[in-house]
């Protein structure tokens, strides 16, 4: 089964959110490396860009489909995960340390609230959403 | 590189080149030569081209031996849904061949082509009979060129009435991929709206979408679930009320053949695949036709030119219009694919009305019958009383029981013989494995395709590891799709290059 950790925050588009103070680091769920299969390229935003929550910010694509990113969260983007550009595979291996792929220094903490928690998000996920 | 092969030992045709060896004897030449460096300057002419060199025996087989490994639907059955993989009738082949029309010259005057210019005509006022449309154009060159010319043409339409807010359009999420970059590439966005339970347009979500924003919305139906959109008035409807217009994606017009028309469900453009619906030849990157068919309020916009008769019968004279002030211009050079309209002109004559409509209603049948069989064995996304010319089936129950995805299943059909369906297509529907068996297959056909599937779903429980690592009939086993991605290496390179 997918590893839901305990102390992220989820969407329904299938994106994590860690918070370390102001800044939001957000990457796809196992669940989602899992539905999409081996992931050959990835699509991240500079930093500096200014995202709305549910803005998309990306895409990523696996042999099956592209698909895109949909940002968790308002804020600016301060660093992209550029390092896995050609590691792609990491986002498969490792979706919620190595596989990172933007970090958003958050412009409204209160939208955390909007996010879902783990066991929440485990049951979406359970029940086919996709 | 010089050891890649084709994996039963089939070498590259660079591969089988001996210095010298040529497939033509020419006699000798009785006028005197120069040689091409003092003609083009020694500086144009390039010495280390890797040519093969071969005979014309090296050349046959060689050709040969790839179309074996080729599977095509004169092969064996093709159920890759939303493809419409018919039978192509031979007798295409022949009227595309006649010399009048194979050995015409683009340029030639009209009054010397005016055959073609009848067919064209003619072609296109079946077409545009056939979706309940005013005009048509052929020139296109495939389904999603189509898609990008109607896109156009809703634009200009927007634009000359002075409405350019209009940047807005609406794509369902079921859609195929080609209509939001269609719809991109003219500069419009995109706002996706969800299916609703039953896998058809969310009137609600629409409802709330539409706008004086709107310039169009982009529609299958039946839609990428196999499904016909019953609530197409009401949403024609909204869309209008709105200010936009509406196109329909013509990749599944073989289920309505001669049984209702887009025009009159209130569509204002579409287009149509003649490789699917009307049996031209598929892919290949051979030329193709995506012609596109629009109500009179798009019709000023078409490609120029446009095809004109003046007179009737026997004394009807055909010529070229390129007096179109609003045209959205040319899309392809010359008059599209001509060969190609011919094919499907040969198709739609020697079937007829009637013909067609039995067309329409074969498919459905031939899908419902897949769907009636296979019930029990896989899941049917969104489950409805019956669907149209094709079904959607989910592996999701062999995922969760067995750890067997549709992939899997996929290439273990490739072991029986059969081309596998379209899988993880539609997007909404997980472990989608789409199944569009077409008109021309038997009852026989389709009970040997079935029971193979049944046998691989028990095959799911028993030795899902079979599944897991199938195809083992073929001539290769599973490809590492990943490594065909990230490592792309296509060209091959002379050990003596530079």
């Amino acid at each position: 089964m997918a590893k839901v950790p305990e102390d992220l925050k989820y969407s329904k588009t299938h994106e994590w959110v860690r918070v370390n103070g102001k800044i939001a680091t957000v990457g796809i769920t196992d669940h989602a490396q899992s539905e999409l299969g081996d992931i050959v390229y990835l699509d991240l935003p500079e930093a500096g860009r200014i995202l709305k929550i549910e803005d998309q910010f990306g895409e990523v694509e696996s042999v099956k489909a592209v698909s895109e990113l949909y940002s968790p969260l308002s804020g600016e983007v301060v660093e992209s995960n550029t390092g896995i550009a050609d590691k792609t595979e990491t986002v498969n291996e490792d979706p919620f340390e190595k596989g990172w792929l933007v970090k958003i220094r958050m412009s409204d903490s209160s939208e955390l609230d909007t996010l879902l928690g783990a066991a929440e998000y485990k049951s979406f996920a359970d029940e086919g959403g996709h | 590189m010089s050891s890649i092969e084709i994996a039963d030992g089939e070498p590259l045709i660079f591969e089988k080149s001996r210095t010298g060896r040529t497939a033509a004897n020419l006699p000798e030449c009785d006028v005197p030569s120069i040689p091409a460096s003092l003609l083009l300057g020694a500086e144009n002419l390039r010495n280390n081209l890797p040519l093969p060199e071969v005979s014309e025996l090296d050349v046959v087989r060689h050709f040969t031996h790839l179309s074996q490994r080729n599977y095509s639907i004169d092969g064996g059955f093709y159920p890759l849904g939303s493809c419409t993989m018919k039978y192509n009738p031979k007798v295409n082949e022949k009227t595309a061949g006649m010399p009048g029309f194979a050995c015409m010259h683009p340029l030639q005057p009209e009054e010397t082509a005016q055959g073609a210019l009848a067919l064209m005509y003619e072609l296109q006022k079946m077409l545009a009979e056939i979706c309940g449309m005013a005009a048509a154009t052929l020139q296109p060159a495939a389904g999603a060129h189509g898609e990008l010319l109607s896109m156009m043409m809703v634009h200009a339409y927007h634009r000359e009435r002075g409405d350019e807010k209009r940047n807005i359009v609406i794509i369902p999420d079921s859609a195929h991929g080609t209509n939001p970059a269609s719809a991109a590439r003219c500069g419009f966005k995109v706002k996706g709206i969800p299916s609703n339970e039953r896998g058809c347009v969310n009137l609600e979500s629409l409802a709330q979408t539409v706008n004086e924003n709107t310039a169009a919305l982009m529609l299958t139906n039946p839609n990428t679930v196999g499904l016909f959109e019953s609530d197409i008035q009401e949403i024609c409807r909204l869309v209008h009320e709105a200010g936009g217009l509406v196109y329909c994606d013509g990749a599944n017009m073989n289920a309505m053949l001669g049984i209702t028309r887009p025009g009159d469900m209130g569509f204002d453009v579409m287009h149509f695949n003649l490789h699917k619906t009307f049996s031209t030849p598929h892919g290949g990157g051979g030329p193709g036709c995506g012609a596109v068919s629009v109500q009179p309020c798009l019709e000023p916009y078409l490609p120029t030119p446009t095809i004109k008769r003046i007179g009737k019968g026997a004394s009807a004279v055909y010529s070229f219009d390129t007096d179109r002030p609003k045209s959205v211009g040319k899309i392809h050079s010359f008059y599209g694919a001509f060969l190609i309209a011919v094919r499907a002109y040969t198709y739609i004559r020697s079937l007829g009305a009637e013909g067609l409509r039995e067309i329409g209603e074969n498919a459905v049948l031939n899908a419902n019958y897949i769907r009636a069989r296979l019930t029990g064995h896989y899941d049917i996304a969104y489950d409805a009383k019956f669907c149209m010319h094709e079904v959607v089936l989910s592996a999701n129950r062999q995922k969760q029981l067995n750890g067997v995805r549709a992939l899997d299943i996929s290439k273990r059909l490739m072991d029986y013989g059969y081309h596998p369906p379209t899988n993880y297509f539609p997007l909404i529907v997980p472990e989608a494995l789409m199944i569009e068996p077409t008109e021309t297959e038997s009852k026989q056909t389709l009970d040997k395709f079935i029971d193979a599937m049944i046998q691989i779903s028990k095959e799911a429980e028993t030795d899902p590891e079979l599944l897991r690592s199938a195809p083992h009939n073929t001539v290769v086993s599973r490809l590492d799709e990943t490594a065909a991605v990230k490592n792309l290496d296509l060209r091959w390179e002379p050990l003596f290059a530079e």
